[in-house]
C-alpha cells in the first residue's frame, strides 16, 4: 500500500529538531526501516516526519577506556562491519548480522532499533545484557537512562515527547555469546539470547520471549532455567515451545561464558 | 509544514529535480515520475527485495525510502548497471543457468547479487544464500540463483 499524507522536514542540528517535534502529529525519522512499513502498512499515520539523519555527529563509534560510545545514527551494516566492534564489543557484530538483511542493515539504525523497542529485536536485549546507558536529548538538556530502566514494555520506551536519543554507551564484557532461532534467515526472533560475563556476574538477556527484554543473572545453569518467566505465545509458536526453546539457548551459551 | 518538497538526485548518471510528495516512495518515484520501471514493487513493506535499488554505492530497499530522503544522493537502478555493462557476466550467468522463470525478481536479485561480487572476491554457497535471504523468488527455487551467482563470484 501507499503511505498516508505527511511533510517532511529535515533539520540540520538538534535545536532545529527539538522546535520542529513540538509540532502536532511529529514524529522522528531515522534509518525509517521499520516505520515506512509501519506507514506503507498504514498502521501509523504522523502529521510531520522529521528526519534527523542531517544532524552532524551522531554517527561516530568511539571506543575509550573499556566503553563503546556509538551515535544514535549509526548504521547496522557500519556496526557489523566495524573492526573496533569486532574487537572490543563482538557481541553487537555478531547480533547486528542477524538484524533482517544486508539491504536494510545499510539503512537502518542502532538508535532506531533502540527507540522502536520491538519485543523480538536484537540489540534492545545486548543494551540490557551490557548494562549500557543511553543518551537522551531535549530542550531542557541531556540525560542518561540504563537500559534496564528505557525499555518499559511492548513498543514502550522511556523517551518522552521531545526527546531524541542521541547515543549510547556500551560497557565492554569479559566474554559473550549471541544465539537466535528464527524460521528463516533475517526473520525477528522465535527466541534469543544475549549473554555476557562480567567479571563473577553473568548477565543474560533474552528476548521473543516478553514485551521487553528479560534480564536474568543467575548464579548456576538450573537457576537460570528456573527463573525463565513464562513466554507470551506468537502466531507460530506456542508458549511452551518458546520456552524450551529458551532453555535450548541456555544450554548452548552456559558454557561458551 | 511542506508536504511537496524540491528533490534532486543523481539518477544512474543524470541530475533529475523534481517536486516530490513527501509520501512518495523512491521506486515509486522512479517508476512514475522517470519511466525507470526495472525496480519493481512486490510487498512493498520491506520483506521481498524486487525494489533493491543501489543508493549511494550501498543496496537499500527503495520501498523503504522516501524519495525526498534521497535528496542529494547517487542513486543506481537496474537500467543504469545494465546500461554500463556492470551486470553483463551476472546476466549470462542467469540467462546461462536458468537463473529465472517469472523474471519479477530478477531485477533487485541481479541488485543484491552484484553487492556481493563487488564486496568479496569468493563467497561460498552458504554466505551467497545468506545475501540474497531478503531476495524472494516464487518460481526458482533458489539453486539455480545460487549456481549463476557462484559461478560469476567464483570465476
Amino acid at each position: 500500500m501507499k503511505a498516508p499524507s505527511f511533510a517532511y522536514a529535515k533539520p540540520g542540528s538538534l535545536a532545529e529538531a527539538f522546535d520542529l517535534l513540538e509540532r502536532p502529529g511529529a514524529k522522528i525519522l531515522a534509518g525509517g526501516q521499520s516505520l515506512i512499513p509501519s506507514l506503507n502498512l498504514r498502521l501509523s499515520a504522523p502529521e510531520l516526519l522529521v528526519d534527523i539523519t542531517a544532524i552532524k555527529g551522531l554517527s561516530g563509534i568511539e571506543v575509550k577506556g573499556g566503553m563503546a560510545r556509538i551515535g544514535a545514527l549509526c548504521t547496522q551494516a557500519r556496526l557489523e562491519k566495524s573492526e573496533e566492534i569486532k574487537k572490543h564489543l563482538p557481541l553487537l557484530g555478531e547480533a547486528v548480522s542477524h538484524i533482517a538483511h544486508p539491504a536494510i542493515r545499510n539503512r537502518g539504525t542502532l538508535g532506531g532499533s533502540l527507540a522502536l523497542a520491538d519485543p523480538a529485536a536484537e540489540l534492545p536485549a545486548c543494551a540490557v545484557a551490557l548494562d549500557a546507558v543511553l543518551v537522551v536529548a531535549s530542550r531542557k538538556g541531556e540525560r542518561r537512562v540504563s537500559a534496564a530502566d528505557f525499555f518499559k514494555g511492548l513498543f514502550e520506551t522511556d523517551l518522552g515527547r521531545g526527546e531524541i536519543l542521541t547515543g549510547v554507551e556500551f560497557p565492554q564484557a569479559d566474554k559473550s555469546v549471541f544465539l537466535e532461532l528464527t524460521r528463516r534467515q533475517g526473520d525477528y526472533a522465535i527466541v534469543g539470547l544475549a549473554a555476557v560475563t562480567k567479571g563473577a556476574e553473568r548477565r543474560l538477556a533474552f528476548f521473543g520471549i516478553g514485551g521487553k527484554p528479560v534480564l536474568l543473572k543467575p548464579k548456576s545453569l538450573d537457576e537460570a532455567k528456573a527463573s525463565l518467566p513464562a513466554p507470551a505465545a506468537d502466531l507460530y509458536h506456542t508458549a511452551s515451545t518458546k520456552l524450551h526453546l529458551a532453555k535450548v539457548l541456555l544450554d548452548r551459551a552456559w558454557n561458551r561464558l | 509544514m511542506e508536504q511537496t518538497l524540491i528533490t534532486t538526485m543523481m539518477v544512474n548518471g543524470t541530475q533529475v529535480t523534481r517536486s516530490v510528495p513527501a509520501r512518495q516512495h523512491l521506486v515509486d518515484f522512479l517508476r512514475e515520475e522517470l519511466g525507470l520501471t526495472g525496480s519493481h514493487l512486490g510487498c512493498e513493506h520491506g520483506v521481498c527485495g524486487a525494489c533493491t535499488l543501489r543508493v549511494n554505492g550501498e543496496i537499500v530497499r527503495g520501498c523503504l525510502m522516501l524519495a525526498v530522503q534521497a535528496n542529494g544522493c547517487r542513486v543506481d537502478t537496474i537500467e543504469g548497471l545494465s546500461d554500463s555493462k556492470e551486470l553483463e557476466k551476472l546476466q549470462a550467468a542467469f540467462h546461462r543457468r536458468n537463473a529465472l522463470q517469472c523474471g519479477f525478481c530478477t531485477p533487485g536479485m541481479l541488485m543484491a547479487a552484484q553487492d556481493l561480487i563487488r564486496s568479496k572476491g569468493k563467497a561460498t554457497r552458504e554466505e551467497i544464500r545468506a545475501h540474497i535471504s531478503g531476495n524472494y523468488c516464487r518460481c526458482t527455487g533458489y539453486q539455480a540463483i545460487v549456481d549463476a551467482i557462484e559461478e560469476v563470484i567464483n570465476g
